[in-house]
């Protein structure tokens, strides 16, 4: 912990810092620079001001209420797979053989959504949930519940989400795999002789060794269903109607779609807001539980 | 020692089987569930690759009537099909190569020493592994136009970077907080320069973190598609790009979509399994 | 509280044992009594943590049967023994306090909330954890942390036995003494059978009343300090308890005569030993001195080293390495001299079990 203290440090820092910086921050101004300005097209702006950074506010606008729509949309999506993700995920992982060759053939097969390039994720659930072609339509379809996520938007929801929790769970029971492995096994024998319950075993050891990974399971997670784009993109377009258009979504219609730029700009930038706002809570928490580790591990070791 | 060891390791294995052994088993069932959930649509893409478009259109058949080859020939006689393919691996590797060997040293200064602004720098870098791509999407087009980049691999091997370096110094500095820092000082003491040291002692300590990263950032820079296609139109457009061409005027090509979906697969699966065995740990990032 | 018996015990962690190799843990009669403070002493990987985990059920033998006051409990769970056990390293409950930690094994059990919270006042009081009995167990040092892991194992009132696996390992040197003679201490106020695992003579021999030695998954020697001193049963036990440990050199016995590289010693008891076996005698250094040249066994001197206390010498006697004391006023010694043998403590053994003689 008692790192020396070093500014020659910065050296090694420096390539990464002008990469990050030249894909990070060149752009960013860019962004900052439209923000501020209308145009009508063929490349003549005049200045804005803090113009759509108002619209963006008022949500009686039409960009306010755009953006503040898709934003709950995003949260009630976040806070959907967060729930179900974050409890599978962890029963998954205590369900997960510890020993011998179904190891390795369980990461395999859990690993695999995660490595699919997100538009064939979109491809994939897009041919299974249709009705017509599709195993998940059909069959749902003939059991006389009736299923169709082009035009109803809880089916267009229930795909989506389905697709998410296909696509991510993994993430979080490999990532709370590797905390319940790093548990020696005298706890679970000082557990037995201690009478604990089940319960007893998961609450006191197993879920304070998975905090921190949680954490960053959590971490990962919301982050990227908050700006997740590409695969609902594929699946439902957005639709229909708005009912399935989130932040990213609205976004590139703005920017790419109507070619909107100041407003576009102005959206990124609180977009990247709220998403540093939120990175800065977790970051806190977890550097937290960095000081903590220390001690902790003293006396795991074995 | 090691006959110690070997014993304490024997008594846990078979410690851990006679507590599995009472246990009701649930665990399977979620298991088994749970992977059936994950294999089932990857199933419904696999096989409706090798059926012909009329199989597909014509009505519900779990196992194809007649296998054809047909939907996978075309791709990989068509060029623009299996150019694809090609343009996607060459800028994922151009990134690979390129964020592990930026984030090697940087990974390396966060890991051992305390410098000025140093936790601030590290979240600003974390915070652009956290920012949507769509923010970029426009500015990005615009820059790598103006620098003449536009359409190659390099384009999107750099806009990779955006979120790649960041986590590849993020997954290292774990790895490399877990090395003993004796270790380091034990090197200079025999005569080692810090390049040497870094190339023929370090590196081969955290091998497996190296391994981990690059699994990483090959992911996550084979699985994006908005920035890769945002920055493509011909020359370098990515395989899952092209799969938006099966969407034709005469309608959906869905046996050629499903091939190509397939292909796209067995990239990620060679991977993991490379991988398997340092997987979980990889997915904590180290930092278990 | 209870007695313990292990009947024709083994085990192998191999589901097809049939060779002695495969046994981790090779076939065992053995009485534990109730009320006994034994340590079970043995080199690492001698199978100690093996029969350890047996006797409290956290493995169940391969082979033979457990009895707990003649109940076979064989196959019953850890938590339907009543044992308690304490780890090599310390397992502490992190997220809980050291109030709830000492609580822990008192409350899954059922018991009444006023008589646990005594109890664990008590045995707080005992390990001097009181003052910090209200803070998290998480940034506790490893010294504090194993005195959880104690007092869980001393906590509840009615277990058979309490069983440590090399509980001080991790322990600070200056506060292992302390706490082993609080152990000590502990068990004559339970009465509680306590069984000590370690690899350590010295603190299986201050510990216990009994010391049970381990070599190869096999009891050799189940005995007192002084008789595993005086009378080791087995050539090992002769080399690992004592420092250095007993001399152990081939020979051949006929009658009350032994004969080593060429000389003849006189035994008190005569032995037939079986053909076929190898037969060696032993003596340990504490029964060997030092003479002159001419008086004795004619031996070569290689060093004398000097302990402080004594001096101790090095020899050859004919080709094998003998040590043996240096009485006081024997100076000047050349490079040959005189060893002599104090008849009651020679012992022979064939294939490194201790033969009894007639008298």
């Amino acid at each position: 912990m008692d790192r020396p203290y070093d500014n020659r440090a910065w050296l090694l820092v420096l390539p990464v810092l002008a990469i990050v910086a030249f894909s990070a921050v060149i752009p960013l101004m860019t962004v900052v620079n439209y923000s501020v300005q209308d145009t009508f097209g063929n490349n003549q702006f005049f200045w804005n001001g803090a113009g759509w950074f108002k619209e963006l506010l008022d949500p009686s606008s039409d960009l306010g209420g755009r953006v503040l729509s898709s934003l709950g949309r995003n949260l009630a999506f976040s806070g959907i797979i967060l729930a179900i993700e974050v409890p599978l995920g962890i029963a998954v992982a205590l369900a997960m053989p510890r020993e011998g060759w179904k190891v390795a053939a369980t990461l395999v097969l859990m690993a695999m959504p995660l490595l699919v390039p997100w538009n064939v994720v979109g491809t994939i659930w897009q041919v299974f949930a249709r009705g017509d072609i599709g195993l998940l339509g059909y069959a749902v379809n003939k059991l006389g519940i009736p299923y169709n996520y082009v035009s109803d938007p809880i089916a267009a929801w229930v795909t989506i989400v389905a697709m998410d929790v296909w696509h991510w769970t993994s993430l979080v029971a490999l990532l709370c795999y590797a905390g319940l492995k790093s548990i020696p096994d005298a706890y679970y024998q000082a557990a037995r002789i201690d009478g604990a319950s089940r319960w007893a075993v998961f609450r006191f050891i197993q879920l304070p060794k998975m905090r921190r990974v949680l954490i960053i399971a959590v971490l990962l997670r919301f982050m990227d269903s908050f700006m997740i784009y590409t695969e609902p993109f594929v699946v439902t377009g957005g639709g229909p109607g708005n009912s399935t258009t989130f932040l990213s979504i609205e976004l590139v219609k703005l920017a790419l779609g109507q070619f909107d730029l100041g407003k576009a700009a102005a959206m990124s930038i609180a977009y990247n807001l709220v998403i540093l706002a939120v990175c800065w809570v977790f970051y806190t928490v977890m550097t937290n539980l960095d000081v903590e580790r220390p001690q902790a591990e003293t006396g795991a070791a074995s | 020692m090691s006959a110690e060891t070997a014993t304490a390791a024997a008594t846990a294995s078979s410690v851990s089987r006679a507590r599995s052994g009472f246990r009701i088993d649930g665990g399977a069932i979620t298991l088994t569930l749970y992977l059936l959930f994950l294999m089932l649509p990857i199933y419904w893409l696999v096989i409706m690759s090798l059926k012909t478009n009329a199989e597909i259109t014509s009505g519900m058949t779990l196992w194809p009537q007649q296998i054809t080859f047909a939907n996978y020939r075309t791709i990989f006689t068509d060029a623009s099909w299996y150019s694809g393919y090609i343009n996607s691996l060459s800028y994922v590797a151009i990134n690979t190569v390129l964020s592990i060997c930026l984030a090697l040293p940087a990974a390396y200064a966060f890991s051992r020493y305390r410098f000025l602004g140093d936790k601030h720098l590290f979240f600003w870098l974390l915070s652009n592994r956290m920012a949507p791509p769509a923010i970029f999407a426009l500015p990005f087009f615009n820059l790598y136009s103006a620098i003449g980049l536009f359409d190659t691999p390099w384009a999107v091997a750099l806009a990779h970077c955006l979120f790649n370096v960041p986590l590849a110094v993020w997954i290292l500095e774990g790895f490399m907080s877990g090395v003993p820092r004796e270790i380091d000082e034990t090197a200079y003491l025999d005569g080692y320069s810090f390049p040497r040291f870094f190339a023929k002692i370090f590196m081969p300590i955290i091998a497996n973190g190296i391994g981990v990263t690059a699994f990483f950032c090959f992911m996550f820079s084979w699985v994006e598609l908005l920035l890769a296609r945002t920055l493509t139109t011909v020359n370098a457009k990515p395989i899952a790009a092209t799969m938006t061409r099966t969407v034709s005027a005469a309608g959906m090509d869905w046996g050629l979509l499903a091939a190509a979906g397939v292909l796209t697969l067995v990239p990620g699966v060679l991977v993991i399994w490379f991988v398997r065995n340092y997987i979980a740990k990889g997915f904590a990032l180290g930092r278990v | 509280m209870a007695r313990i018996e292990l009947t024709d015990l083994a085990h192998s962690y191999k589901p097809e044992a049939s060779v002695p190799a495969d046994f981790a843990l090779k076939p065992m009669t053995l009485t534990w009594r109730q009320g006994g403070a034994y340590a079970l002493l043995g080199p690492s990987g001698c199978g100690k943590t093996t029969l350890l985990n047996i006797i409290s059920g956290l493995l169940i033998p391969s082979h033979g049967r457990v009895a707990f006051d003649g109940r076979d409990v064989t196959h019953l769970s850890t938590e339907r023994r009543n044992i308690a056990q304490v780890f090599q390293f310390p397992v502490v409950y992190d997220t809980m306090t050291v109030y709830e930690n000492l609580a822990f094994p008192l409350r899954n059990r059922g018991m009444e909330g006023k008589a646990v919270d005594a109890r664990v006042r008590e045995i707080a009081g005992l390990l001097e954890l009181t003052s910090s009995l209200g803070r998290k167990a998480r940034g506790l040092t490893a010294d504090a942390k194993q005195k959880i892991s104690l007092g869980r194992g001393l906590v509840r009132p009615d277990v058979a036995a309490i069983l440590f696996d090399e509980p001080l390992t991790v322990i600070d040197p200056a506060l292992k003494w302390e706490l082993r003679s609080k152990l000590k201490a502990l068990h004559r106020q339970l009465d509680v059978t306590m069984i000590y695992v370690t690899h350590d003579q010295t603190e299986a021999l201050t510990f216990a009343d009994t010391v049970v030695v381990m070599h190869d998954g096999r009891v050799v020697q189940a005995g007192q300090p002084d008789e595993l001193f005086e009378r080791p049963a087995h050539t090992f036990v002769g080399y690992f308890i004592g420092s250095p440990g007993m001399n152990v050199v081939p020979a051949t016995v006929e009658g009350n005569r032994a004969q080593v590289a060429g000389q003849t010693i006189d035994l008190p008891l005569s032995y037939d030993p079986p053909a076929g076996q190898r037969i060696e005698i032993g003596v340990r250094p504490e029964f060997a001195t030092l003479a002159p040249a001419g008086e004795g066994l004619p031996v070569r001197v290689e060093r004398i080293d000097d302990l402080g206390r004594a001096r101790l010498a090095r020899l050859r006697l004919g080709d094998h390495a003998f040590a043996a004391g240096v009485p006081d006023g024997l100076d000047g010694i050349g490079d040959h001299a005189g060893l002599i043998l104090q008849p009651g403590h020679i012992h022979v053994y064939a294939d490194g079990q201790r033969l009894s003689g007639r008298a």
